[in-house]
């Protein structure tokens, strides 16, 4: 593998997230080092999607800070997280139904765009010049997730994979050094599924993305993630590379039911 | 069989991005330009300027504003009629209080004093959403009616709050007949269309479109709802605020508050809704049919009753007129939901792949 797992890039402390008197996550630490695919798992109602909108900002957890680059976050906001490079995809597609491949992929080189709004009025200068700089940059986009034949389609009339695929391109249309991937092989059959793992691990290796994923398919969990966080009912029951967790009698127990 | 696009090939993206990518519909927008400017004026008399093309011309303007926040960036307002009434008094006190402030930039500082007081009204927006702004925004038409009435500073001390201008000119061009006129507010109305048209092609007209559909995730990619949504509610201001400029100025030259009424921003709303919402050309097609049918209708029925040889009363022509109309509005919604510009579009989908269905 030409890639070089480095130094912790992200570092959660102590989280603990409560929704008036639900608790979410408690007490949750784990960390993330740059270039790895860091998966977390567990049942249903884990807290896992918590986990990702607490690391980009949706979320504000109580307690429990989150170190980024060496920088300490205790308030993270979606625009600070999307500002130092964080990106994400959702479990449930949440794209601009009325905009185009193109579009929606543009609106992930949004943070890089300097012109005013007075100069796009005119489309003079700089806003020109940028819309065909970006347009470019969403272009290699398209092509490294072979989707060149629905640049132009509104995305609500696309099927559901590749709707997931336009997702992916969106957050990567960003450059992230983080991305996050909630469910990015939901619902999708078997073929599908070979296309993402390849995209996923293209990214990571082609350019050094650090990626968290959360997946429910163990098999590719357990193939393409470096390490694995398990959580269930909102707590931390395992944390190493897949073998360790596999063989942890609580995540066997929080998956199998344990035999009491 | 005219209109295809097969060896139309783009080597740039440049060529890509073009407002027009299809040759022909490049050929179609230059006949209709040149047909509004040039061919109109030989054609049409001054009644047709007074009653109809005047007011379709301004009101499409306002209409695009209005389009602009409510269906590209998702933001119901009811304050359209507000903001055209901020847009003529500013003008207004713009135009009597400094000497020889020239038209043009009366006409542009009642749009900016607009687009301000409008950011003030769309703060609402950050927190509450859908039929609760609608009801917010209906506030800014109270509000307005309330200032223009009570408050005679604005009114320049009017008796009875009425105002007007006269002598308008534009760099020693005389805006006097309705010839005149209606080229003057055609030359702004075309200028503003095509800065819309480029704002919702370029980054700040995809931010807006992002809040409109999914709001969580345009945060998440880095788009600010603050300054997405204000800047949605400025420029909306911005253009109905100018509208209604042009609107007081041009079309009524003497005018007072009710002129502005909450009538007017239904009927700016009902334009959008039914020409399409989310579509530049459909601020067009709404405006044009909430303007230009009823006139239609007035003239043709008595046409049609003489034809069948019944004598229909004026009450009865304008009760059937508003049935008709009402039922038109209703057949519309119910055929496209997504407005007569959706209609347009598949048109052309339609046409481009012709004879073959698919």
């Amino acid at each position: 593998m030409s890639r070089q797992i480095g130094e912790v890039i992200l570092d959660l402390k102590q989280v603990s997230l409560s929704f008036g008197g639900v608790k979410a996550l408690t007490d949750i630490s784990f960390n993330v080092r740059e270039h790895e695919i860091r998966a977390i798992i567990g049942p249903n109602g884990a807290g896992k999607s918590s986990m990702l909108n607490v690391i980009n900002g949706v979320y504000r957890p109580q307690e429990g800070e989150i170190i980024l680059r060496g920088q300490r976050f205790t308030k993270m906001n979606p625009y600070k997280a999307a500002q130092a490079g964080i990106s994400r995809t959702f479990q449930n597609i949440a794209l601009f139904k009325g905009m185009n491949v193109i579009d929606n992929l543009m609106t992930g080189r949004n943070l890089k765009i300097r012109s005013n709004l007075i100069q796009q009025a005119f489309w003079w200068g700089p806003a020109r010049r940028e819309e065909l700089e970006h347009r470019a940059k969403v272009e290699d986009v398209i092509d490294f997730l072979e989707i060149q034949h629905i640049r132009k389609t509104p995305v609500g009339r696309l099927p559901y994979g590749l709707q997931k695929r336009v997702d992916l391109g969106r957050a990567l249309a960003m450059e992230p050094s983080i991305l996050l991937l909630d469910e990015p092989m939901a619902g999708m059959n078997v073929e599908e599924k070979q296309d993402m793992c390849r995209f996923i691990l293209d990214v990571n290796d082609q350019f050094g993305t650090t990626i968290v994923l959360i997946e429910h398919d163990m098999a590719v969990v357990m193939d393409i993630s470096d390490r694995v966080v398990v959580l269930d009912y909102g707590k931390k029951i395992g944390d190493g590379d897949p073998d360790e967790v596999r063989a942890n009698p609580d995540v066997i127990s929080a998956y199998l039911g344990a035999s009491h | 069989m005219l209109y295809r696009e097969n060896g139309q090939f783009k080597t740039s993206y440049a060529a890509d991005q073009q407002i027009f990518p299809i040759t022909q519909d490049r050929w179609a927008i230059i006949g209709i330009l040149v047909f509004a400017f040039v061919a109109v004026p030989l054609l049409v008399d001054e009644y047709m300027f007074r009653a109809i093309l005047i007011p379709f011309v301004i009101l499409s303007l306002a209409a695009l504003g209005v389009n602009l926040l409510v269906g590209f960036c998702g933001q119901i307002t009811l304050g359209a009629g507000a903001f055209m009434a901020v847009g003529a008094y500013a003008a207004y006190n713009f135009h009597i209080r400094i000497e020889g402030m020239p038209l043009l930039a009366s006409l542009l500082l009642g749009g900016l004093t607009s687009a301000a007081v409008g950011i003030v009204f769309g703060i609402p927006s950050l927190r509450v959403r859908g039929l609760y702004l609608a009801v917010a925004t209906l506030a800014a038409q109270f509000f307005t009616d309330w200032v223009f009435l009570r408050v005679p500073w604005f009114t320049d001390y009017a008796s009875s709050g009425s105002v007007s201008v006269s002598n308008l000119q534009v760099m020693g061009w005389q805006i006097n007949n309705p010839l005149n006129k209606y080229l003057f507010c055609l030359a702004i109305l075309t200028v503003f269309a095509l800065m819309a048209k480029n704002m919702t092609r370029s980054a700040i007209g995809r931010q807006w479109m992002a809040i409109r559909d999914m709001d969580v995730a345009a945060e998440v990619i880095g788009i600010r709802p603050l300054f997405a949504k204000l800047s949605a509610f400025a420029v909306s201001s911005f253009f109905v605020g100018t509208a209604g400029a042009l609107w007081g100025f041009v079309h009524l030259a003497s005018w007072e508050p009710a002129a502005f009424s909450v009538d007017r921003s239904f009927q700016l709303l009902f334009m959008v809704i039914i020409g399409g919402l989310g579509s530049i050309m459909g601020s067009f097609f709404g405006a044009a049919f909430i303007v230009i049918l009823p006139i239609a209708l007035n003239q043709l029925l008595p046409a049609i009753g003489d034809l069948v040889g019944v004598e229909i009363s004026t009450a009865g022509i304008s009760h059937a007129e508003l049935i008709i109309f009402g039922g038109l509005i209703i057949f519309f919604l119910i055929k496209e939901p997504h407005g007569i510009a959706r209609l347009w579009s598949t048109g052309k989908e339609k046409l481009r792949l012709w004879p073959f269905p698919h």
